[in-house]
Parts: C-alpha cells; structure tokens; sequence
C-alpha cells in the first residue's frame, strides 16, 4: 500500500519534479541563483554573471551590436521558411516568388522580414562598427575581434549581394552580372601589362562565382548555396567567435576610470553579495585588491540576471518592433523577370552597393577591386597602428580634441567628396579631353582614387600637426564614412538613366 | 647524449616527428586542392556560341540589325560584313543603339559606330566578331572568337 501511495504523489508531482530537473537553481532572488540563472544555462551561459555599469549604459553601445545579432536571427528564421517554396531554378525562381509573394499564406509578410531584416542588418554593422571605431573600443587586448568584426561585415555584404540574385527579376540579374563583372576586372590591369593570356585572375574568379561565362542556371544555384548554405555557417561560427573574445577580452571596453565617472549606484540596484556566501573565502587570493569588497560587486558590477538579460531582451524586440512595422507598410520589390538581352536603365544595386557601383562608373578595377581592398587594409590595420592608450571607451575619446577632430574631417570629407564628383560631373575625366588615352592611366588616376588619395594626405597631415596616431585614425575613417555616405546618396538619388547626372527621379527621360 | 650532441643536426624523433606533420600537411594541402578544383567547371554549360544570321542580303547596309535573342549587331560596310559584340567591355551589360553609335545604359560608356570608346569608363572599344560563310549562304558570328576591330567579310 505504501507504494501505491508513492506512486500516486510522484505522478502529482511529475510537473514540479520535471521542472526542477530542468532548472536546478531556485528563483532568482539572491545573488547565487541569479548568477546561477545565467551560468547553468547553456544559451544564456555566453555572458558573464556580472556586469558593468559602463556596458548598460544605452548612449554608450546603443545596443547595435544586438541588433546586428538579433536581425541574423530574424533573417535565419524567415530564410528557412521562405526556403519552403523557394526553387532555384531559373524556370522556376522568378515563379515562386510570385507565389510566395501573392499565394503562399503569410508568404508575402514573410518576404517583406527578410528583405527588410537584411537592410536592417546592412545599415547597423556599418553603425556598430562606427560605434566601436569612435569609442576607441579596438584597442588592445580587443584588436582580433576589430578582425572577427571586419570578417563578419564583409559576409553580411556577401549573404546580401547573394540573395539579391535569388528573385530572378531584371534588377538582380543585371546587378549580379555587374558584380560578376568587377570580380572579373582584374582583367584590366593584366591587359594593361598584357599578361591575361598567361595569368588571367578576373576570369578565374568570374567563371568560381558564376560556374559559366554569363549569369545562368549554373550561377543561380551558385549563389544559392553560398546564401543559404556557406555565408550562414561561416557568419555562425565568426559570431561565436566575436561573442567569446568580448569575454575572453574582458567585457566592452570602459574608460580605467568608468567606475569614478559613473558615481555609485543608485538605490534601485540590487545589494548584492548580502546573503551568506556558501563558498569559501579561498579566491580571495587570486582576486586583485587588499580586501573583499561587503555589500557590492566588484567595480559596483551588476548581477547579469536581470539587468543584462531586460536590455537585451528589449533590444531584440525593438528590432523586431521596426522589422514588423516596415514589413507591414512596406513590400520589397520585384521587376519584372530577369532578360539576359535588356538591362535595366538605370541598372542598380541594392542601395549599399550604390557608393560601389559610383566609383565604379570611373574605372571597374580601381572602384570595384582595388578601392574596397585599400579600405579593407586600411581597417585592419587601424588597431595595430593607433596603439595610444588614452580614450578607450569614451566617445570620440583620444588624447584630447577627438571631437573637433571628428567635426572637421567630416567636414572636409563631405567637401572633398562632394567638389570631386561635382567636378567629375561637370567636366569629364581624362577621355573626355585625351581620348586616346591609355586604360592603365585611367585605372590609376579616376576621382575614386583621387578623392582616396585626399583622404590620405589629409590624415597624414592631422598626424602631423597634432602628433596623434588616434587622432589620424579618427580622420582617416571619418573621411572615408563621409565619402562612403555622399556617394551612396548620389548613386541613389542624383543618377538616371545611362548613369547621368539628374538632378531628381523625375527630370529622368520617358521612354 | 650532452646538449653538444643535440645541437648537432636532427635526431631520429625530430625527423620523424617532421615526416608526421609533412605527411599531414601534403595530405591536407592535396585534399585543398581537390576541394577547390570542383567548382571551375571542365565544360562551359552554354549553348554554341556560333549562330546563323542570314544570307548577305538580309544584312542592313549602314545601319545596325540586333540578331535575333543575341548581343550581337551586324552590319554591312563597303568593306563589307562585320558583327560588333553587344556587351558593354566595363561590366557587362547590353549596349543600345544610339544616334552616334552605341551607349550602355548601366554605367554610361559611349562608343562611337565602329564600337570605339569615346567616353565612359569602358577600358577598351566593342569586341568585333568573327564572321564567316556557311555552305548554305547564311553568315555565321561566333560569339566565342573576338577578332581585331574593322576585320570584314567580303561578300
């Protein structure tokens, strides 16, 4: 009889057992099951159980790296379902968008989250990176993660200039053979030595992207593979690796002082180490500083659980707040379907490729190879060439004058940019008044390279005068986001048809 | 064995210990090399390249015909037939006739009516086409077979 009575109050209490197998540690109420709320769970346990003041502060990160995190999830998510009806085929391609757009239940919702995910994600690396720049936060011990960073935007560029192809309409057809076609520009340069018959790079990556001599069934199934398949897994895995080093380094980065800037902490803070600790006192020893600190965290840290955990759970709601809200108004785009025998005129990329695809118009290798590479190079080197300890984790922190620094290379990146293209506009370029000029001259000497040459010079000239590595750096990216922003604006807005000049969309040509 | 010993030259388990990781490296760096093989492909999966664009006469005199699903213009001079490639020598998209020769609409290259550049950021003029005569009288452009501008076929 006593097992039977047994039985029956285990099988009552089959809910509470099984949920305390589940979650071993108590509510979190005290320091220890909050801490233990974050370390026993294998997603949460990617943080740390404390946190600091300085890496809540909302004007400090303004959560941008979450957002990035936050929109890959949304877009692995509405992938996968849009993967569902979505046939890679050229036959097919254009087809089943159309049915997912206008058939499939929710399809069209769907499609509007991952195309607008996308932008999203586009716009705020570019943001966090800027964040992590002006903030000094690539310094030492954080440089390889500056690197894991770099890495992870230029796949983010890389999953969306391949899903731009999947549609299959006009604009992704023309825009990918334009991309196909700077990976293959190398030719220019091998012409101009006369070395493409032996050696012949841009042909060889153009037949790896597109598995053909022009964008077909080959190069579809391609860019799919890559989209769905390879770019993911490879942002996956730099992501974990991002995400480990910010511990590994130490959490965000913070000024030395952050703890003396912020003040002690307000009342609404939880006490913290309160109850009675069940460890022993034996990592003292290990612990910098001469006595355990009674009654607060150490540099007045804050238990993760739920300081961290709200933020950041708010965070990614507001994404998808914005995601939702765009989606719901707004429908991403389809043309008509994609003719190998007419382009598009104008025939643009998508609008963060439109700075590209401007100094492109000037010469192919210099603006869609060579360029992008200088740029590349040059932000990877940034951590190891600014190595001045002042500013790190304070906006546009440096020795001193970050800010006016700041202001006036943007100042005169947005001159340069803007004086260059007007001139470029308004008077032509070396064909224009030596048309037997050779190629080779154009490659080298094009207002993208010119205007990057001016952005050198100048952040030289800022090194010099006021004798900083940081405050050089400061110019030098400023320089280039003002160039990078005033570009995408003109390639977006201010060129029409057979990429002229048009002062609005409307003064545009009917034909 | 004195540390005078060990400096001179390798011993045994340094040598095989370098064979191990030669071993390791060669087998990794073959397997690289066929993993990277794969995806250039032996065969260029397209239809020929070559295509019949009618008997001399149908060819316009001084004036531009597209061939049909091509990007190819013909043409007849008084030197006679040529063929101008359609694809713009920038990136790649399909030139439009235009008044003074041909414009492309993606990145505003001008070429002038023998396909020369005369502006844009084109790095070369329109690739002329190789024609030549079938036995059936038609002409044929191979697409595939640039040949050097202002080569006629005498009809």
């Amino acid at each position: 009889m006593g097992a039977w009575k047994e039985y029956v109050a285990n099988l009552r209490a089959v809910p509470r057992a099984a949920w305390g197998s589940l979650v071993r540690h108590g509510p979190p109420v005290t320091d220890r099951s909050r801490a233990e709320t974050v370390f026993q769970n294998l997603f949460l346990h990617i943080h740390s159980t404390r946190v600091h003041r300085w890496s809540l502060r909302w004007s400090y990160t303004m959560g941008l790296g979450l957002i990035c995190a936050a929109s890959f999830v949304l877009l692995t998510v509405t992938g996968l379902l849009l993967m569902f009806y979505y046939k890679p085929s050229t036959a097919l391609a254009y087809q089943s968008i159309k049915d997912i757009h206008y058939v499939v239940p929710s399809g069209r919702f769907i499609r509007n989250l991952h195309r607008w995910g996308a932008h999203l994600m586009v716009v705020v690396v570019l943001l966090h990176m800027a964040r992590v720049f002006y903030t000094a936060s690539y310094r030492r011990p954080r440089e390889m993660n500056w690197m894991f960073g770099l890495v992870l935007m230029v796949l983010t560029l890389g999953l969306s200039f391949s899903g731009y192809l999947l549609p299959w309409d006009q604009l992704a057809y023309w825009a990918v053979t334009i991309g196909a076609n700077i990976a293959q520009s190398p030719k220019e340069l091998t012409d101009a030595v006369g070395i493409t018959r032996y050696v012949d790079i841009g042909g060889l990556q153009k037949t790896l992207l597109l598995g053909s001599r022009s964008v077909g069934e080959d190069a579809l199934i391609r860019f799919y593979v890559l989209h769905v398949f390879f770019l993911p897994l490879l942002l996956g895995v730099f992501m974990g690796l991002h995400f480990w080093r910010i511990r590994k380094d130490g959490g965000l980065s913070r000024p030395a002082d952050a703890d003396e800037r912020l003040g002690p902490p307000g009342d609404d803070v939880l006490p913290v180490f309160s109850q009675a600790p069940r460890k022993t006192y034996g990592l003292m020893a290990v612990v910098r500083g001469t006595s355990p600190s009674v009654g607060r965290g150490p540099e007045n840290t804050l238990p993760s659980w739920p300081h961290l955990l709200t933020a950041e759970t708010a965070v990614f709601m507001l994404t998808l707040a914005v995601t939702l809200a765009l989606s719901f108004f707004f429908d991403a785009p389809l043309k008509e379907m994609a003719n190998p025998l007419v382009p598009e005129n104008p025939a643009k990329a998508p609008w963060y490729f439109l700075g590209l695809q401007e100094i492109v118009s000037f010469s192919a290798f210099a603006g869609g190879v060579l360029l992008p590479m200088i740029t590349l190079l040059g932000l990877a080197l940034i951590p190891y060439l600014d190595r001045e300890p002042e500013g790190v984790g304070l906006w546009f922190g440096a020795r001193d004058r970050g800010k006016e620094v700041f202001l006036l290379s943007a100042a005169f990146g947005l001159a340069a940019a803007v004086s260059m293209e007007a001139f470029a506009i308004r008077f032509g370029w070396l064909r224009s008044w030596f048309p037997g000029i050779p190629q080779i001259a154009i490659t080298v000497v094009n207002p993208g390279t010119v205007l990057t040459a001016l952005y050198m010079a100048f952040s030289i000239w800022i090194l010099r005068r006021e004798n900083s590595t940081r405050l050089s750096a400061i110019a030098i990216f400023t320089c280039f986001l003002t160039g990078f922003v005033v570009l995408t604006l003109i390639g977006t807005w201010f060129r029409g048809p057979n990429w002229e000049f048009f002062w609005s969309p409307s003064r545009w040509p009917v034909h | 064995m004195s540390v005078d010993d060990r400096m001179k030259g390798i011993g045994r388990r340094d040598l095989l210990s370098l064979a191990a990781w030669g071993t390791f490296g060669a087998s990794m760096v073959t397997a690289l090399v066929g993993v990277f093989r794969l995806p250039k492909p032996a065969v260029i999966p397209e239809p020929s390249q070559k295509v019949k664009v009618g008997p001399p006469g149908s060819i316009p005199e001084m004036e531009y015909r597209i061939v049909a699903g091509r990007n190819i213009f013909v043409s007849r001079g008084e030197e006679g037939v040529f063929a101008i490639s359609a694809i713009c020598t920038h990136l790649g998209c399909v030139v439009a006739p235009a008044p003074t020769g041909f414009h492309c609409p993606c990145h505003g290259s001008r070429f002038d009516a023998l396909g020369r550049v005369v502006g844009g950021p084109a790095p070369r003029g329109l690739d002329w086409l190789k024609v030549t005569g079938a036995p059936d009288g038609e002409l044929v452009v191979d697409e595939g077979e640039p040949v050097p501008p202002r080569t006629y076929l005498k009809v």
